[in-house]
């Protein structure tokens, strides 16, 4: 049997230190990308339309493969922390939980395949 | 006694057009989620088309010849402002964030900044390109 009251319980006790990750998860992404995404728009911008033996020569060279796989890790990641807010706001119930589930599985999957082709391009 | 009322609370009803004009606040505060959101499809075209690269020469004609097509070019173009959009709103995010021009004056003039100056970056992205 306790005898604290619930005031006694929580006072000292501050915000338990955690619940602003999502935000400043956020918040560490979009700056991330405000320097990646000008960066990977005009790179990708600069090579789309090209044959395919200077795509591949593109890709193999570090700059261009190393931003591409930034900005599709950074950027899928802060997609995915829009996308749960997103579905948060307007969905309630299980499709919430589906939803949220199912975008995090493609947004890690298309990051990874992401990924993969530039290593492959690359290496 | 904590909550007696769970599970019975009134909700925040969706205000924007239904009970409350648009305003230029309302309309670019949803239009960062739309775009942002919308990323998505020119993400993943993107990334079909390094997967496409990386496996062989005819896959990467296909998905080269989508991306390029007219359709391709339009998707794509969208995004492109809707990504500039996207990021300056962004920005903004990030100057209300540190408590600066959350006043209604310098709130408007940041969303005029936001709009016109997604624009003009996509025009100029366009252009160098």
């Amino acid at each position: 049997m306790a005898f604290l009251t619930d005031r006694k319980r929580a006072t000292g006790w501050g915000s338990a230190k955690k619940g602003t990750e999502h935000f400043w998860s956020m918040k560490v992404t979009s700056v991330a990308l405000l320097v990646l995404i000008p960066l990977f728009m005009f790179n990708f911008g600069s090579i789309l339309g090209a044959d395919y033996d200077t795509v591949l020569a593109h890709y193999s060279r570090p700059y261009p493969a190393i931003l591409a796989a930034l900005t599709l890790i950074v950027g899928f990641k802060h997609f995915n922390l829009g996308f749960q807010v997103l579905i948060e706001d307007y969905v309630h119930g299980a499709w919430e939980k589906i939803l949220i589930i199912g975008m995090t599985c493609l947004s890690y999957g298309a990051a990874a395949v992401g990924v993969f082709a530039l290593a492959k391009l690359a290496l | 006694m904590a909550d007696v009322n769970r599970g019975n609370r009134p909700l925040s009803p969706f205000m924007l057009g239904k009970y409350y004009r648009f305003q230029l606040n309302s309309v670019t505060s949803i239009l960062t989620r739309i775009t942002g959101n919308a990323m998505l499809v020119a993400a993943l075209m993107i990334v079909w088309w390094l997967l496409a690269a990386a496996t062989s020469a005819e896959y990467f004609a296909l998905a080269d010849y989508v991306l390029t097509s007219y359709l391709g070019d339009l998707v794509l173009f969208l995004s492109l402002w809707g990504m500039w959009y996207h990021l300056l709103a962004g920005v903004r995010h990030l100057i209300w964030d540190a408590a600066i021009g959350l006043d209604v004056p310098t709130a408007t003039k940041l969303g005029y900044a936001v709009v016109g100056g997604s624009l003009f970056f996509t025009l100029f992205t366009v252009a160098i390109i």
